[in-house]
């Protein structure tokens, strides 16, 4: 794995920055945190996990995206980071 | 002159008799270009006063500098109609031990009027005043610095406080008249460099939208107003500083020519989609307690059929002839609305004050018709909720929520659904509108509020509405 980033600043969407790591980790920063912040970190955790991502530090900076956005974002920077492409057939 | 009232703003605060405790008075029609509070309660601060309470009839991104003066004591009551920025943000927080009375437009007018609100001295500001203390907000000289139109919500602190002192950048030769605001109320005449920065006076709420979603809200709501029964011949009309309820304006003018329509007057808030169909005659007159942008203040201070109201007259809820009991329709924006019809505008989903009442209170309440346009969600944030997180507005004053949807009609006005949907507007239940927010973003989890009480949400009528608690 090496960093990748995917997403922008734009409302409505997140930018998420995965860079190599021991564990998992998120650091969200979000405009929605107190209402939405435990379920951006859940679809985040979540998505990574169906990429079978164990091991990852995350930032992500969040402007109110919705959550198949959010799933978008963080795939995209993961196949940037791994080098796997799971849109291929 | 003899009997000249002008002197220095010191001055006029030693004669004015302020005390520690009193209240102190102002009017925002600078909006965000604002230089009177600062530069007054700079002044106040200096002069050693303490504890004193603010009731200014809006404030917003300028009135930063407060904090440090409500941190050292000079400020420690306010009364407003809305807060925006770091101030509201560090009140929201709890930065005041005692909490911000937010009253509407209509509903401070009357409280001054009937002593609720006992304003010790006034300081206005104004673009042209003589050396007696006629003031108006409309140039009068070619040295005039400033323009922001109709004083409206400044009249009845000219009229009812026990001192008045007005701020002016023009000083202008006696008479300048007609004034709003009249000589035999003034005591204080203060020259200073600059009231406000007429160029923002349009900025913060007022957005000209390109946004489709915007344009869509705009057209649904035209509709509905089109086809609600008040659409006739006469019929008068105000609407809110959204980028949807303004836009509603232009294409409400297409069917006023096709169906050769006139309505008799445009109320509140004034903007140069008003001025313009204003001057093509579609609109009879113009009643202004706000001019929202430069092209209004500048109709208010030529034509005739352009006047300037005070508060009072616009929407006090306790003066029957105030003009919103003859207003047909309103068209407004909103922050959320409820599954029973509440509104809140003043008040963000994030639990921080970032809004103010204006008028919607007042217009909903006395409007024939109330129609609320609002997207359903912004970014993450739903606008239609199973609460609201702040009651301004109650449902039973609400007709009509439009979203992009579907539009949904109070069940209390079974009429203006039949209406609509004879005319094949296609209407949806608003608990299911607050479903489909909800499938599209989650439940939002409770936000994190102490209890500690911020904010006092009056109705007009004087009672209490609703309390804002501080945000951690």
């Amino acid at each position: 794995m090496k960093e990748a980033t995917a997403g922008t600043l734009e409302s409505g969407d997140i930018m998420i920055q995965i860079a190599p790591a021991k564990g998992l980790e998120i650091e969200l920063q979000s405009s929605v945190e107190a209402q939405f912040g435990r379920q951006i970190r859940e679809v985040i955790g979540e998505t990574l996990a169906g990429l079978g991502i164990k091991d990852a530090y995350v930032r992500a900076v969040d402007k109110g995206a919705l959550d198949c956005t959010i799933r978008a974002r963080v795939t995209a920077a993961a196949v940037r980071a791994t080098g796997e492409d799971v849109w291929k057939d | 002159m003899r009997n000249s009232k002008v002197v220095t703003l010191e001055e006029a605060i030693r004669r004015s008799g302020l005390k520690d405790g009193m209240t102190i008075s102002f009017h925002h029609h600078f909006r965000g270009g604002d230089k009177v509070v600062n530069m007054v309660v700079d002044k106040l601060a200096e002069m050693g006063f303490k504890n004193l309470h603010l009731a200014a009839s809006s404030l917003s991104d300028v009135h930063a500098p407060l904090i440090e003066h409500i941190k050292n004591g000079v400020i420690t009551r306010i009364s407003t109609s809305g807060l925006r920025g770091t101030l509201a943000d560090a009140i929201s927080h709890g930065l005041m031990d005692e909490p911000v009375f937010f009253r509407s437009h209509g509903g401070r007018g009357s409280a001054i009027a009937t002593g609720e609100l006992k304003i010790d001295v006034a300081f206005l500001g104004a673009s042209a005043c003589d050396e007696l203390g006629n003031a108006c907000g409309v140039p009068r000289s070619e040295n005039a610095k400033s323009i922001c139109g109709s004083l409206g919500y400044a009249l009845p602190d000219a009229r009812y406080a026990s001192h008045v002192v007005v701020l002016t950048d023009d000083l202008v030769a006696y008479p300048n008249l007609p004034a709003g605001i009249r000589a035999a109320d003034v005591e204080s005449v203060v020259v200073v460099d600059s009231v406000g920065d007429s160029s923002k006076i349009s900025a913060g709420a007022i957005r000209d939208s390109k946004n489709p979603r915007d344009i869509l809200l705009a057209k649904s709501a035209a509709k509905v107003v089109i086809n609600s029964g008040y659409f006739q011949d006469g019929f008068s009309i105000q609407t809110g500083t959204g980028g949807a309820s303004l836009a509603v304006v232009k294409y409400i003018r297409e069917e006023m020519i096709n169906r050769g329509i006139k309505a008799s007057f445009a109320l509140g808030g004034i903007t140069a989609h008003m001025v313009k169909l204003h001057e093509e005659g579609l609109i009879g007159r113009l009643i202004d307690v706000q001019s929202f942008d430069k092209v209004a203040a500048e109709s208010i201070g030529k034509d005739p059929s352009h006047v300037e109201v005070s508060s009072v007259e616009y929407a006090s809820g306790q003066h029957t002839g105030s003009a919103t009991h003859a207003l047909d329709i309103v068209i407004l924006s909103a922050l959320e609305v409820d599954t029973n019809f509440n509104v809140n505008v003043l008040v963000g989903s994030d639990g921080v004050i970032r809004g103010a009442i204006g008028g919607h209170q007042d217009t909903a309440a006395d409007s024939a018709l109330s129609i609320i346009v609002c997207p359903l969600l912004r970014g993450r944030i739903p606008c239609v909720v199973p609460k609201v997180t702040t009651l301004i507005t109650p449902g039973k004053s609400v007709d009509v929520v439009v979203t992009e949807y579907g539009i949904a009609v109070n069940p209390a006005r079974p009429e203006v659904a039949e209406k609509l949907r004879a005319a094949g507007l296609k209407l949806v239940d608003i608990k299911d509108l607050a479903a489909k927010a909800e499938s599209v973003i989650g439940k939002p989890d409770a936000l994190p509020f102490g209890d500690k009480v911020v904010g006092v949400v009056m109705n007009r009528d004087g009672s209490v509405l609703d309390k804002i608690y501080n945000i951690k």
